[in-house]
């Protein structure tokens, strides 16, 4: 027994040698993403858009560290779209893997909950799929967002609303807004952007309703916006949300000059309800037509091609937030000349470039703040960016006509 | 309260939330009925009620996406449930049926996760709607709008209830579901092959969620986690209207979907839930007293 023990033990350092061996030219990144439970499906994406980033920088030789070629490697995990799953498996992941640097999970919520471990252990943390505001207020040194926080979502629909009363010779501050923000940390978020941004203008919010998480019906509010005629309509519910305002304000017949939602393009309400999405805005952080390029996709409409290819489905913004995580990590290898997570880090913390997805640079607490929101409107069933005006395709329609 | 300034300068707002309130509450109704007659008949109480109607949705959804007409998709939702309803009690229900309310609530509540996962599994988290093609009544100029599936929810409700009482008064497996519901052994003595009955009953259960599941997509949107809101809100309906009584559980569903409706409309939806669930206690805490100046709460 014990000569098959001491076998064993001999084998098991051999193998875990030859693997040393082999990993000494791979870099290797982890990953806790949601592939089963309620984010199943973003959860996907998120992985999916690491895994093409991946495919292309080794394709183009890897990244090149200390003049040292390195190829890269991602180790999953399922999250089961839980917090405390993520946060065991970020532990996992440092202190039994012994990976180095950390790639985002998708939803804030897990995020919050695997930050404070990645801080712990000064483990590098590049994420593209948590937007709450909450995040970068907790001085995490390592925790770094290459998207727009929650409170940018909807923004743009208030500055839209101010330009459109302004062009119809009506001061700003008689706009009246109505909004319905689901009771979770993003929508509270994206409520707050709302809010600064329309006492920056004076303009008056007359409905401020909160919906449960479990709702499925949004009547008694809509009953209560069509009681009030206000200019704009926010609402911000995820996927639910934003398919029953589309279609619920078209069944009450509830005529709101301007709507904007949250993951419309997620919910697919162009594809799906087609007639009652007309006209619907949607804040977006990425889209296909953007201008932006990098060396390794080319152009966002050229990564999007490649995706849509590998992956058979048209490519979801969480997909490009999830790439351009990978790409800033490559970029930071490079600059930082080593494979130190501190000089990374420091590397990372300096990044100052631009990706398919957007421009990148991040604040002293971690945020993106070179990026903009993109805000798409549906017209003839497709998602047409209205704003930012520089990328814009096509001019806002205005006001929103109900199909009949 | 400018809200309830708004119900009052505008009459017929409390007309439109009344009518949301109604047709709403049929949609709940069906549901109730389904968990009244598991309740009473077998003495379980389905935690997974709730699935049947996400199940009930998705079985719609599909049926949409294939091109089949709304009109019939609601029955033969209702139809593929009852074939998944009499496959669970086969395979899993029997085994509670007599057994402690407890472990019939802690098996139903995890037949209830597994459903929500399989769902999740083989459907995907995507939110999804199927779109019945009915529209909407507009009435006076905008003011009113009723959209018409919600119409066709209210009398499938009152159609189902209708021929829920006729089936157990007048058939024979009726006759039988009512006798096994008074005294199960007494019925087996009686030659009532309960097993069946059982079986029956929890299909019949199955199919009116399916139903109610089928005009949920059709209503509103259908996901995994749709669940639970219904669960609640049929153990409440039946909790006020009590086992065995179909027009008094029509009524309390219909006054809960008035009753929802408008505290959402003057609390603000976050209190939407919070105001019912209140009642809910309200009506238990006087039915109470009512009961024990009557010297019935003993019986």
């Amino acid at each position: 027994m014990p000569r098959f023990l001491a076998a064993c033990l001999i084998a098991f350092l051999l193998s875990s040698a030859a693997i040393a061996a082999k990993e000494e030219d791979t870099v290797v990144l982890g990953a806790a993403v949601s592939l089963t439970g309620k984010y199943s499906v973003n959860g996907k994406n998120t992985k999916d858009g690491y895994d093409i980033a991946v495919e292309r920088i080794n394709e183009m030789g890897g990244v090149k560290v200390g003049g040292k070629r390195f190829k890269l490697k991602i180790v999953y995990y399922d999250d089961e779209s839980t917090p405390a799953r993520g946060a065991q498996l970020a532990e996992r992941l440092i202190s039994q893997d012994g990976v180095k640097f950390l790639l985002g999970a998708y939803s804030s919520g897990l995020t919050k909950a695997m930050a404070p471990i990645t801080e712990k252990y000064k483990v590098p943390h590049v994420e593209g799929n948590a937007a709450a505001r909450e995040l970068f207020t907790q001085g995490y040194k390592y925790l770094f967002a290459v998207l727009s926080t929650a409170d940018y979502y909807l923004r743009d629909p208030v500055v839209l609303a101010a330009k459109m009363a302004k062009e119809h010779g009506r001061d700003p501050k008689s706009v009246k807004i109505a909004m319905a923000f689901e009771n979770d940390p993003f929508s509270l978020d994206v409520r707050e952007g709302v809010v600064e941004e329309a006492k920056k203008y004076g303009m008056k919010i007359l409905i401020d309703d909160k919906l449960p998480p479990e709702i499925n019906d949004m009547a008694a509010t809509l009953t209560k916006v069509k009681a009030v005629k206000p200019d704009l309509l926010l609402v911000s519910g995820h996927e639910k949300g934003a398919t029953l305002v589309v279609r619920q304000t078209v069944e009450m017949r509830v005529e709101v000059p301007m709507v904007a939602s949250t993951h419309c393009d997620s919910a697919k309400i162009a594809e799906n309800l087609a007639h009652a999405a007309e006209g619907v805005l949607c804040g977006s952080q990425w889209d296909r037509h953007l201008a932006y390029r990098d060396r390794w996709f080319g152009t966002a409409e050229q990564y999007a091609e490649r995706f849509d290819k590998e992956f058979g489905y048209p490519t979801p913004y969480q997909a490009a937030e999830s790439t351009a995580c990978v790409l800033v990590f490559a970029d930071a290898f490079e600059r930082a000349g080593s494979l130190d997570p501190e000089k990374v880090r420091d590397a990372i913390a300096s990044t100052d470039m631009t990706t398919m997805f957007a421009p990148i640079k991040f604040d002293s607490t971690g945020k993106n703040v070179a990026k903009q929101m993109v805000l798409y409107q549906v017209l003839n069933g497709a998602y047409k960016v209205v704003s930012p005006e520089k990328w814009a395709e096509t001019k806002l329609v205005w006001p929103r006509k109900l199909p009949q | 309260m400018e809200n309830l300034r708004l119900l009052f300068e505008a009459p017929l707002l409390p007309v439109q939330l009344l009518l949301d309130g109604v047709l709403i509450g049929a949609i709940f109704a069906l549901a109730a009925l389904g968990m009244s007659l598991v309740w009473g008949v077998m003495g379980i109480i389905n935690v997974a009620q709730g699935e049947l109607v996400m199940l009930g949705g998705y079985a719609a959804y599909f049926l949409y996406r294939a091109g089949v007409h709304p009109l019939f998709g609601v029955p033969l939702a209702a139809l593929l449930l009852y074939l998944l309803g009499w496959a669970l009690y086969r395979t899993l229900i029997f085994r509670v049926v007599d057994q402690d309310l407890f472990i019939s609530i802690l098996a139903t509540f995890g037949l209830s996760i597994l459903l929500q996962q399989l769902a999740n599994a083989f459907f995907g988290a995507d939110v999804r709607t199927a779109e019945s093609g009915f529209g909407t009544l507009v009435l006076l100029g905008g003011a009113l709008t009723i959209s018409r599936i919600k119409l066709v929810a209210f009398a499938a409700a009152v159609v189902t209830g209708t021929a829920l009482v006729l089936f157990l008064k007048t058939s024979r497996m009726g006759q039988a579901i009512r006798a096994t519901s008074q005294n199960a052994r007494a019925a087996r003595v009686m030659g009532v092959d309960t097993d069946r009955v059982y079986a029956r009953t929890f299909a019949i259960n199955a199919a009116i969620c399916g139903a109610s599941g089928a005009l949920v997509a059709m209503t509103w949107v259908v996901h995994p986690y749709l669940g639970l809101p219904y669960t609640i809100r049929s153990f409440m309906i039946v909790i006020i209207a009590g086992l065995g009584a179909v027009h008094a559980v029509l009524a309390s569903a219909v006054a809960l979907g008035i009753a929802e409706n408008f505290a959402g409309f003057i609390f603000g939806a976050e209190y939407q839930a919070a105001f019912v669930f209140a009642l809910l206690v309200g009506i238990l805490v006087a039915r109470r007293f009512w009961l024990a100046r009557q010297r019935r709460y003993l019986a």
